[in-house]
């Protein structure tokens, strides 16, 4: 069974060309020593229960946040009922910088810089995973290099934010909506070509984001990372 | 890949320059007293949006007067939350100090007369104001004699309660106070008016309470349209939380032939009488009296450029919002807030050489029907020479999981706090 399930995570994979780590197939017994930065909050066996994170059942491409006993942030609830699924670009998004991926959750994890450590804790996750298939809202999101090396224009990006400050505040608060003050640019920029390219189902986001140019991104990027959190 | 992503980005800067080459002109243009003078009538999602981004932007380059009578705004959103006892009306209440601080002129007067010949604003105080730049964001007012029966000296026995404050707060008195198995009614207003869901949020918000407080009562709608906003998502909301309790007249029912008699708590709909406890009457609406006053308005509303916000009469006058006729946008408050900023990069450019950049405007309406269950529609536009056009749009789904419904729901809530944020801070 567990081969069947590499067999379709590698397929799964392999038509989205992602470039930040999850090229390549995860190497299960390396997971399990990086999973062991994840124990002190998160359980992983068939029958285990919550402890100060979810149990990591069903979690590879299952819809996001479906651990029926756990609490989970009022962040990840919003993300979830909006169409988050933990696709393994997902969960390499998340586990690369939880933060930044979903400001506001409750996971205090700083994040798994290496791309080689995510992609093989995610392969030992998928261990434990029965979904086969990914229910993604969009398949072939790739972000390139070249895109993320935009210049921004500040001045514009200042111009533009005035679109996003209706529902996102200036001064660092989040109320459900979520802060994007002082984020990374690079972070800022693959959220958007995220929305954009219905990798991510927010309807409002899907909305702004698909009349913004690569341009216009980078100039919203450059803007919001130049502030202070 | 590269290439053409660069040839896209000098495309994009040479237009962007000759853009605001063209609309920047560079000459400044300056009052007596030095700095070039913009008034802003009215301190709502359009007003107060405009004449913060004015002044924040400017950093002092600009004199900035906003000139609006009461000294607490209620905001008209989430209003019918406090209808449904969902929020306090302190929740929707609002100052302007922090905008003073800003260095905003904050008049508490009523604008009642606009020279354009000599660039002045008259108050109901007396004394006026001169301008280099007007912007008039006067709301709504409403058509005189569109219901029968129905003025401004019985809105007390019938309120409109469209314009929150005290209006919100004697329609609540009256909700309260209606007997047990009452009748409450509305009649809803024609197209085109301020936030489309409004009233079918209002009833929702209404059917909530009387839920729980008064469940054998009804509510009756009078209606001159023959559909709505959102209407599936209200309809299909009535029937799974307030099954029985809510009765829809469209224009096809007869809805649209009514009249109204305040003494008697009557209200006739194709020639049936009814007696209510509660008569909730929101009338045709038009631009707020002000844009009538200046000369800009063109019928009820008052046309505008889509790129800038300035009127079609007069180049140096402005005006957002719901008062305004520009195309596709709804009246809203978050529409207004859109335009603002629009409106505040042009005039700012026209008056300090700032850069003006391309027109982009925005609009969602969130709606609460029963507890947590919020739903949203949204579009995006664009300017172009004829009017604001839409350009893409999306609207929650009938038949939602209560979990969808209740992040909707929450989302509004993060939207209220990030959009008066935007308009007082």
């Amino acid at each position: 069974m567990i081969d069947k399930l590499l067999i379709s995570l590698v397929f799964s994979i392999a038509i989205c060309g992602f470039d930040v780590g999850a090229t390549e197939v995860g190497d299960v017994s390396r997971g399990l020593k990086v999973f062991k930065k994840c124990t002190s909050c998160h359980a992983i066996s068939p029958d285990a229960r919550k402890r100060v994170g979810p149990a990591l059942i069903n979690i590879v491409n299952a819809p996001a946040g479906q651990v029926g006993e756990y609490k989970y942030s009022k962040a990840l609830r919003a993300a979830a009922a909006n169409g988050l699924h933990w696709t393994p670009e997902a969960l390499d998004l998340f586990l690369k910088k939880p933060k930044a991926f979903l400001p506001k959750t409750k996971m205090s994890f700083r994040g798994l810089k290496k791309p080689a450590d995510r992609t093989d804790v995610i392969a030992y996750l998928a261990t434990f995973s029965t979904v086969e298939t990914a229910a993604k809202p969009g398949a072939g999101f790739e972000i390139s290099a070249d895109i993320l090396s935009i210049a921004g224009d500040i001045e514009y990006g200042e111009y533009l934010s005035s679109e996003c400050t209706t529902c996102h505040q200036m001064n660092g608060a989040s109320d459900a909506i979520p802060n994007i003050t002082g984020w990374p640019a690079d972070d800022f920029v693959t959220a958007m070509h995220a929305y954009r390219e219905k990798y991510r189902s927010h309807p409002v986001m899907q909305m702004i984001s698909g009349r913004l140019s690569n341009d216009e991104i980078a100039a919203l990027a450059a803007y919001y990372s130049s502030l202070k959190k | 890949m590269e290439e053409r992503m660069a040839l896209d980005r000098r495309k994009f800067l040479g237009n962007t320059i000759a853009v605001a080459a063209t609309l920047a002109a560079p000459m400044v243009k300056a009052g007596s007293h030095g700095k070039p003078r913009v008034v802003v009538v009215g301190g709502g999602a359009g007003g107060a949006t405009a004449a913060r981004y004015l002044a924040k932007d400017s950093k002092g380059a600009l004199d900035v007067t906003l000139i609006e009578p009461t000294r607490t705004y209620y905001t008209c959103f989430f209003s019918n939350l406090y209808l449904g006892g969902v929020k306090d009306i302190s929740d929707i209440g609002h100052s302007y100090g922090r905008l003073a601080a800003r260095g905003i002129n904050v008049v508490h007067d009523w604008a009642i007369g606009v020279d354009r010949d000599t660039k002045t604003v008259s108050l109901a105080g007396g004394g006026a104001v001169s301008y280099d730049k007007l912007i008039l964001s006067p709301g709504i007012d409403f058509v005189d004699g569109a219901v029968d029966g129905w003025s401004l000296e019985t809105q007390n026995a019938m309120p409109h309660a469209y314009k929150a404050g005290s209006q919100s707060e004697l329609l609540k008195a009256q909700l309260t106070a209606m007997p047990q198995g009452g009748v409450y009614a509305m009649v809803a207003p024609p197209n085109p008016y301020r936030c489309p869901p409004g009233p079918y949020e209002r009833v929702s918000m209404v059917a909530h309470y009387l839920k729980a407080n008064n469940p054998t009562a009804k509510i009756i709608i009078a209606d001159p349209k023959p559909k709505f906003s959102k209407m599936a998502l209200f309809q299909e909301g009535w029937a799974n939380h307030y099954d029985g309790m809510i009765d829809w007249i469209g224009s096809e029912f007869g809805g649209d032939n009514v009249s109204v008699d305040a003494a008697a708590m009557n209200i006739t709909i194709d020639g049936e009488v009814t007696k209510v406890d509660v008569c909730n009457v929101i009338p045709a609406m038009k631009a707020g009296r002000i844009a009538e006053l200046a000369g800009v308005t063109d019928g009820n509303w008052a046309p505008v450029h889509a790129a800038s916000m300035s009127s079609k009469a007069d180049p140096d006058v402005y005006i957002l919002g719901d008062a305004s006729s520009q195309g596709d946008m709804p009246k809203s408050g978050f529409s207004a807030n859109s335009q603002a900023k629009v409106c505040a990069n042009a005039v700012r450019g026209d008056l300090t050489g700032s850069k003006v950049f391309p027109a982009k405007f925005s609009n969602t309406c969130w709606s609460l029907i029963g507890t947590n269950d919020g739903v949203k529609v949204g579009a995006t536009y664009k300017a172009t020479a004829e009017k604001i056009a839409k350009v893409d749009g999306f609207i929650s789904k009938t038949g939602e999981s209560a979990d969808i419904r209740k992040a909707t729901y929450e989302e509004s809530e993060g939207w209220y706090t990030g959009i008066t944020t935007d308009m007082f801070s």
